[in-house]
Parts: C-alpha cells; structure tokens; sequence
C-alpha cells in the first residue's frame, strides 16, 4: 500500500513504513510534540493543558515561534512543545521544515519527541486527516484527537471513533478544547497508560490528491456525516461582506479600536504614572541625595517606567486582536481590506499588522507572522515604522501645542490642531503606502502569490485563551523593558551624568550626551535644530518620548525652568520652519531601538534593520530639510 | 466539479492541501465588497481566493452558479 518509497518531493525515505508503532519509553513519555493543521485549535489545547507554565521563543536559527510547556502527569513532568500549523510534512516551507526537524529529533536544542498529539479539527475531518497519514507513518506512539467535537455534535455531524482508531492503528479521542471537555483521556495518554501499539498500515503518501483518496476511503469506513454548514457564520457573513455595511462596520471597528487605545488606556496610564511618580519621591525621600539616587530614580525608574506606561495601550490592543481573531472576523476584515492592499502590492494579511502599528511598531512586527509569503512579510515589517505609534504622539502633541494656536476649522467637530495631527498621521500613512510600492517593485518584487485564506467559521472568543493572551503579551512587553530598556535608559543617563568633573556630575552642555549633540550640531543646522534638539533626538533612540525628558532635563538646568514650561522654551528655542522639521523628521525616522532589534529578531539578521534604520533616517533628513526651507521661505514671504 | 489546477506546481500544492483536488465540488460563495477576492466552498470548509487565482482552475460544470461564479 505504500506508494512512496522513493518520491523525490519528500527527500527523505520513511522507516518505519507499514510497521507497528513503538511503544512508550519505560516511565511514560517525557517530551510530546502537538503537531495539527492550521485552525485545528491546537494551540487552544497547548493552553488548556499548560496553563501559565509555557514560554514562548523562536526556534534557533529560525523565525518560527517555539512555544513549550509543562504539565504535571501523575506526579512527573511532561514536556510539551506546540509546532506550528502545517498540512504535511514535506520540507517546503519554513514551518514545514521546523515541524519535520523537530519530529525527527533533528532541530538543534529541542529534545527527541517520544509521543505525538495529532489534532484535527472534527468538523473538518476529511481534510484534515491528509495530515494524519504522514506523520501515523513516524511510527512513534500518536494519539488522535478529534478536537471542536461540541460543534461536530451540535451541527449534526458523528464520526465513529472506534471504527476510526481501527483503521488509523492509533487511539482516537473526541475532545473540546474550548470548553476543557474529554481532556481526562488526553492525561492517560500522557501518563503513558494508553496502549498505544496498536497495528494497522498506513501509507505515507506525499502527493495531496492521493492522500485525499485516502482519507476518502477512511471517511466511508468510519461513518463520518460532515455537520451541517454553520447557518448563522453564513447570515454574519451576508452582513459583513455586504457591500455596503461590511466596510462601513470595518470602519467602525477600526475607529472602536483607535477610540479604547487612546481614551479608555488614558485613565490606566495616568494610574501607572501617579505610581511611577509616587515611587520617585518615595526614593527620593529615603535615599539621601547621591549619584546612585538620581541613577535610580532618573534612570532605572524614569526610563523604565516611561516605557511601562504603554503597557495599558499594549495591551487593550492585543485584548481587540484576539477578540477579532478568535471570533473569526479578522478574516473577514482581511477579505475586506485585500483590494486596497493589492494597490500596493501587499495582500490582506499585512491589513493587521500594519493597523495595531499605531499602537506600537513592535507587536507589529510580531503579527506579520501570519504573513506566509516572506517578500511580503519583510514589506510588511519595513512600512509598519512609519504608522504613526503611540509614542510620536506625545511628540506631536507638545510641538503642536506649542507652535500652533486653537482655532476652529470647521465649527467645533476639527480645530488647526487636530487637523495637524490628523495630517500628521496620514503623512506617515502615505509614507508607509509610498515604500510598500518601492519595495514591491523592486528589491522585494516577488512572484504574485495569490491571496489564499481561509474562513474560519465564526465562534465566541473565551476569556480563558484571551486571558493568556494577554498575559503572554504582556510578559513579553515587560521583559522588554526590563532588559533592553534598561540597558538603554541606565546607558543613557551615564551619559548624561558623565565625565565627572572633581567627583560633581556635569552640567548637560559638558556631558557626553551634550558634546555628542554639539557634534552633530552643524550636520542639523540646516534642519533648524540646535544643540539641544540633537542631544534630544540622540536619546529619543531609546523610545521617541523620551525626547521630552531630555529637554525637560536640559531646559531645567539652564535655568529657564519647568515653570515656565516647555512649550514657552520650545518657543524661544525653535523657529517655525524648525518646529515643522521636527515634525517631519519624527514621523519619518526609525528612532526606536526596541523596534530595531525586533526586526533584527524576525528577519534573522542585521541586513534589513540596518536598510530600514538608514532609508528612513536618510527620509527624514530630507524631509526635515525640505520643510524647514519651505516653510521659512513661506513665513519670510508673507 | 474542479477538473484541473492550471497553477504553478507549489501555489497547486497548498491549494490542493486546502481541499482544491481535481473532482471535488467547488461552490461560490460571498465575496467582498467590490466582487473580489471571493469565497468558496470546497471539501467542507470555506476558502478565499483572488479571481485572478480562480480563473485558473478549470471546472466541469455541475451547477449554473458555479459557472456563474468561475
């Protein structure tokens, strides 16, 4: 029955073909591998049986996300490793090859599987059992489990489950991971009391077609009536797919999500500020005035805090993606948004990234995973800079307030200053859309792959895999400022604190951070910049805001005071055409470490950060110095 | 009913390992404002798809709204 001995489309020969399969290790197997079919609710499963005690990481050497976990089994600790979604396991794809590696015990640093969970998605059975020929062939100990059974039953579908296992040679389950139903089995097997040797022969077949026949011929022997087309996934599609209604509604969810980011984060984050402050004076009361003291309160609490203050925007974000993730209407907005991506050359899938972007560029970047062709992908990552993220607002907001008066433009829904930073934003939108089109047509063209996506039915998110979603995202967020944002801020208030003069920190204009803005004053001269605007946006690397507590800083110390307030000092300081050059350049340039290194990360290399960092430092100065002409010729006219 | 892929060979694979196999049963379903990319139903679940990709599979008709559709 094994039509594939030598097919070259696999590259490698199956050994434990039409053989009994293995039976545990002696103790219960130690390292079990979750393999399933994208959709399939293998990670929900991943979460249900882990919990809070996972983490997540790439895989070495490679982008695909490694996510492992522990459960305790009867006492002893299993390790279970989530792989990403595939349909097979021949090695053409990223994920495919990471699958395929780590099933084999080839992927360098991850432990030899001894047990396999299959999931399959039960509605779904004849597709996706294509997967269970290939990797039943592994000949390791399997289990089946046929997840979304709840659905299965409720639409009127039945699978006959012992018929099933017969014909697979591999015990079968019906489970829900959803809603935690028929997981006492998947426990049994892991505590390695299942039997599991069961004999049966399966073809390892590579060609889909003819795994597809056979998976046809299974589903005949084992009774399986499909359920019925969910009805109300269809009325939800007529209303959101309609011509009109569904891009008025995906309007209406985008301006939902700006609307909670910006006014419903803005109570939390003030909280998580008063605390900030708070903890400050605390300090600054008990310790007694020493280098050490401003060290940690300027530096490590400042900078640190001046970061976790976004936790609140971060975090609502990935509460509205999971929300639209789970429940299946991201697909659909997707759908949606795939002809205006397609101008570009982009296709729907970068429609997300590129939207939470204003958030932050950083869970941008990470959601253009979804993106499966990698031209696309790294397009994708390049543009999301330029989406104007939250930390250019408070930027946008004080040079605005500062240079611009209120007065209505039209009656009181847009005044001057709204209507600055409404053009703000779309100029980085335009910039974002203008470099999509550059690199498509040339140095990331790539073949049209076409659009192929998949349409989830449509299903209630649960607070339990939102919560760890959440919760994972926000480790993550955290961990980042704990380390990198650290390293950075303490860095940058050494800096600023040094050299020592006769045991006494400098005054900011002798520090290194002083003599560095002094010495590429005369390269920002022509932008309209000064000194200090340079030492501003030398330490606006470590985040664009803090650009603000730089000259916070600097103001304050030549006397000109906080009093005053920085707006008056801003004033004084900065001619018009400068004020827009400032502008122009934050909205263009890539002044943000954290987002370096998370390119870095996900493309694998220093190649595309360092590409992006100098082609939209090279934008922005450009851009500055354009708009500083432009607009002192304009006022000297006028 | 699909009778050929007139595809490159790998977009042919991932659209065959998405239920797209020669002699399944293809229909249209909704698609998005402006008429594409569209929604089908095929091997139980639904698919999206660009017409420019759709025009390449070659059907035997079953239906009049398939031949509508493709």
């Amino acid at each position: 029955m094994s039509d594939c001995h030598s097919c070259s489309a696999c590259g490698y020969s199956f050994a434990a073909m039409g053989q009994a399969r293995k039976p545990f290790p002696p103790g219960g197997p130690k390292v079990v591998v979750l393999v399933g079919p994208p959709n399939s609710g293998k990670s929900t499963l991943f979460n249900r049986l882990t919990g809070l005690r996972q983490k997540v990481a790439n895989f070495p050497g490679v982008t695909v996300e490694e996510r492992m976990g522990k459960v305790s089994v009867d006492g002893r600790e299993v390790l279970l490793i989530d792989l990403p979604g595939i349909y097979g396991l021949e090695p053409r794809s990223e994920d495919e090859r990471v699958a395929r590696d780590v099933l084999f015990g080839q992927m360098r640093g991850v432990a030899r599987p001894d047990a396999i969970l299959l999931v399959l998605d039960a509605t779904n059975l004849p597709r996706h059992l294509i997967l269970a020929a290939p990797v039943l062939a592994l000949g390791l100990p399997t289990m089946v489990l046929l997840n979304m059974a709840d659905e299965l039953t409720s639409r009127g579908g039945k699978v006959d489950v012992e018929a099933l296992a017969d014909q697979l040679g591999a015990p079968v389950a019906l489970i829900s991971a959803v809603k935690g139903q028929g997981l006492e089995t998947v426990f049994e097997f892991l505590a390695g009391a299942m039997k599991v040797s069961l004999l049966a022969e399966v073809p390892h077949l590579c060609d889909a077609q003819r795994r597809y026949q056979w998976a046809g011929q299974i589903r005949e022997k084992v009774s399986y009536h499909p359920p019925a087309p969910p009805l109300w996934s269809r009325r939800l599609d007529a209303l959101f797919l309609h011509p009109i209604f569904g891009p008025l509604i995906l309007c209406a969810v985008i301006i939902t999500v700006f609307q909670a980011m910006f006014s419903w984060a803005q109570p939390l984050m003030q909280g998580i500020q008063a605390l900030i402050g708070l903890c400050g004076r605390l300090l600054e009361y008990w310790l007694p005035d020493s280098a050490w003291r401003s060290l940690l309160v300027d530096g490590v609490l400042g900078g640190t805090g001046s970061v976790i203050v976004f936790l609140p925007q971060v975090l609502l974000l990935f509460l509205f993606i999971g929300v639209l993730e789970d429940s299946g209407y991201l697909a659909r907005a997707s759908l949606i948004a795939d002809r205006t991506m397609a101008m570009v050359g982009l296709q729907g899938k970068s429609f997300i990234p590129l939207l939470s972007a204003y958030a932050c560029a950083v869970p941008a970047i990470l959601a253009a995973r979804t993106i499966e062709n990698k031209r696309d992908r790294i397009a994708t990552i390049l543009i999301a800079p330029f989406m104007t993220c939250s930390a250019r607002l408070p930027v946008y907001t004080l040079i605005i307030a500062a240079f611009l008066p209120e007065r209505s433009l039209i009656g009181p829904l847009l005044g001057t200053r709204a209507a600055a930073l409404l053009g703000l934003y779309v100029l980085g939108f335009t910039a974002a859309l203008g470099t999509a089109r550059l690199l498509k047509s040339s140095i990331l063209r790539s073949e049209q792959t076409p659009f192929v996506m998949e349409m989830p039915p449509y299903r209630w998110p649960t607070l339990h895999s939102l919560g760890l979603r959440m919760i994972d995202r926000s480790k993550i967020f955290l961990r980042r400022a704990g380390t990198v944002i650290l390293t950075v801020t303490v860095l940058l208030w050494a800096m600023s604190h040094l050299p020592l003069r006769n045991g006494v920190a400098p005054r900011i204009e002798d520090s290194l951070t002083g003599t560095l803005g002094r010495t590429i004053e005369p390269v920002i001269k022509p932008l309209g910049f000064n000194w200090k605007i340079g030492a501003g946006l030398i330490t606006a690397l470590a985040g664009r805001e803090v650009i603000i507590g730089t000259l916070a800083t600097i103001y304050g110390i030549e006397g000109e005071g906080r009093s005053g307030g920085l707006e008056a000092a801003l004033r004084r300081d900065l001619t018009p055409g400068g004020a827009v050059a400032l502008l122009v350049f934050f909205a263009f340039a890539m002044q943000c470490m954290p987002t370096l290194l998370v390119v870095w990360r996900e493309t694998g290399g220093w190649k595309w950060p360092l590409l992006q960092f100098a082609y939209m430092g090279v934008l922005a100065y450009t851009g500055a110095l354009a708009a500083n002409f432009i607009v002192t010729a304009f006022l000297s006219h006028s | 009913m699909l009778e050929r892929l007139e595809v490159p060979d790998d977009v042919a694979r991932r659209l065959m390992e998405l239920g797209f196999v020669p002699g399944s049963r293809i229909t249209a379903m909704f698609s998005a404002p402006g008429g594409d990319p569209c929604i089908y139903r095929v091997n139980g679940c639904e698919i999206a798809l660009r017409l420019e990709t759709a025009r390449k599979l070659l059907l035997r008709t079953t239906s009049p709204k398939a031949r509508q559709a493709l």
